[in-house]
């Protein structure tokens, strides 16, 4: 080969690999446009706060109030994420400092697995498992009557899933605190507990955070397991034993089948522009947060 | 002699099947510095471990023999061991300030002891970042947090806060290897006045520190302890073959 080839390759494989980098950069701006461009025509039709807080559902008579929806997906991630916390923080501390290192490197494949299980999969299990129990003694036990499809099968489901992907980021997370910062808080008379509490979770605070803000935008996005298990029937729920409709179960279950309809086919488009909203804003103020954290100590 | 303060008695440790230590005997005299020296991977840090009894949580640490400290074996107390580590300070080769204050790194271990409010604590705070030489360049800005400090003010502040929880001996495993030559002297310095009132063990590369500061040598060797004795000896009158050649800088 000689040198102008060379050359010409080199020009190449530069020029190819700008523009990939472009579309990466640019792919969520081109999503972001079409889905405002796609909604355009139920921005016109109906005031944007109508659209967020009216609970209205009426596609045929033209009346699209997303409350319903939006109070479903906040809840069920709302729940999703406060059963997951501590069950993968406590997994996370025993795992790094008090499980042996036999269990970790046992532990560790059996996170990822988990993490590549099919969302399906877990709604099959949610229909199988979570539902029933629900039903049968969960709702009772509260004072509720419930057919299980339920926003609470939804959150619970939606835990399950969480787990072995926010577990793995706090593992990744507790092995970066240094062993000399675990000494200097033991020789000054800390227990281990002690150190883990003041000086671990302070030091990675930032980190933690991240996670589960992470673990937030993957949650709120969650359709299929979700869809499968939470009842998709349209209403505000009054308590977290009846169903609900999250915002991705709405779009999965109706896209495709009312494009007839111009105005419903915007209104679902108008559903995913809110859907990528959230998980942005999600995204920004989670790093945001690490910033601020990170520069206070 | 002077008394001992700690008396390392027939040491053994072992790394899984791999042996650290060797039959390690050292008599550490109280309100002296007494530096250990030897090359890299000698277990000089792991023997400072020992002594604190950090080396329990690595899992797979074994070890026999004693550690008196005060006439009382540390290896098998029954009393708290965080109480026995508090007697004594570490100060290791990288400073680890608390992801908190410079106030609150101070306050830690005094928290820990039961000291709590502010007002209390104060005092404490003040006089121990004082005994650090550290007070004028912080005394303004103690809410700030620990790591906005330079590396050698970092240093001095994990001093203060080991010296807070009023131990009888300052552990330091080459406390002045990651500091310009500045704070490394002021560090030394300070051990200089300490050793009045600690004992005080450092481990250290440097020859020229360890004849400035140390009372007594201990020289080790792949996890055996080849010569101890007091300075002025060590350096003048080295007895052993491998000192000798240790001190002509045959080892680097
Ligand atoms: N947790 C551990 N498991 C197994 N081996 C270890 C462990 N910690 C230290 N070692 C080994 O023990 C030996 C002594 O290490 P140590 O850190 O005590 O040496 P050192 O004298 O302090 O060296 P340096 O001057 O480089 O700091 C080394 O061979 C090291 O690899
Ligand atoms: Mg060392």
């Amino acid at each position: 080969m000689n040198y102008k080839t060379r050359k010409l390759k080199d020009q190449l494989v530069s020029l190819w690999i700008r523009f990939m980098v472009l579309l990466v950069v640019a792919l969520p701006l081109i999503i972001a446009f079409s889905l405002l461009y796609k909604s355009w025509l139920i921005l016109g039709h109906s005031s944007l706060s109508e659209l967020l807080f009216s609970s209205v559902w009426r596609p045929l008579a033209g009346e699209f109030g997303f409350f319903p929806f939006i109070v479903s997906s906040v809840w069920v991630t709302f729940i999703g994420l406060i059963l997951t916390t501590p069950i993968c923080l406590f997994s996370a501390i025993f795992l790094t400092y008090y499980g042996s290192r036999h269990l970790l490197r046992f532990m560790q494949p059996v996170i990822d697995i988990l993490a590549g299980i099919p969302s399906v999969i877990y709604g099959v299990w949610g229909i199988l498992v979570i539902v029933p129990a629900i039903g049968k003694y969960l709702a009772p036990m509260f004072g509720y009557e419930s057919s299980g499809f339920s926003i609470m099968a939804g959150g619970i489901v939606l835990s399950v899933m969480l787990i072995p992907f926010i577990l793995n980021i706090l593992i990744e997370i507790f092995r970066t605190v240094h062993q000399d910062l675990f000494d200097a808080s033991l020789s000054l008379g800390a227990s281990k507990w002690q150190t883990i509490k003041h000086v671990v979770l302070r030091k990675s605070f930032a980190g933690i955070v991240s996670a589960f803000g992470l673990g937030l935008s993957r949650a709120f996005g969650e359709t299929i397991a979700v869809l499968m298990v939470v009842g998709n029937v349209v209403g505000v729920p009054e308590n977290l034993f009846q169903p609900g409709y999250p915002l991705p179960a709405l779009i999965a279950n109706n896209y495709g089948e009312m494009l007839s309809i111009p105005m419903f086919d915007s209104a679902l488009m108008f559903a995913a522009l809110l859907l990528m909203v959230v998980v942005v804003v999600f995204n920004i103020i989670s790093r945001r947060t690490i910033i601020y954290l990170e520069s206070k100590h | 002699m002077e008394d001992t303060k700690i008396s390392i008695q027939n040491l053994n440790l072992w790394f899984g099947k791999l042996k650290i230590l060797n039959e390690i005997n050292i008599e550490i005299p109280e309100k002296k510095v007494t530096v250990i020296l030897g090359p890299s991977g000698c277990g000089k840090t792991t023997l400072m471990r020992t002594m604190n009894r950090l080396v329990d949580l690595q899992g797979n640490a074994k070890i026999s023999g004693k550690i008196m400290l005060d006439g009382e074996d540390i290896l098998n107390t029954k009393r708290d061991i965080t109480l026995v580590r508090q007697k004594m300070g570490l100060l290791s080769q990288r400073p680890t300030t608390l992801p908190m204050s410079i106030f609150n790194n101070v306050a830690y271990g005094l928290r820990l002891k039961g000291i709590r409010g502010r007002k209390k604590l104060w005092p404490h705070v003040e006089k121990h970042l004082i005994e650090a030489n550290l007070w004028d360049e912080v005394k303004d800005r103690l809410n700030d947090p620990a790591s906005r400090l330079s590396i050698g003010q970092q240093q001095r502040l994990c001093l203060a806060r080991g010296l807070a929880v009023s131990p009888e001996i300052i552990l330091a495993d080459e406390p002045t290897s990651s500091l310009d030559p500045i704070s490394a002297s002021v560090i030394e310095n300070q051990f200089f006045k300490l050793k009045e009132n600690y004992t005080i063990v450092l481990v250290t590369h440097i020859m020229r520190q360890a004849k400035r500061i140390a009372d007594y040598v201990v020289f080790m060797y792949l996890g055996d302890v080849i010569e101890q004795a007091p300075v002025d000896e060590f350096f003048n009158n080295p007895q052993h073959k491998m000192t000798r050649e240790y001190l002509r800088g045959a080892f680097y």
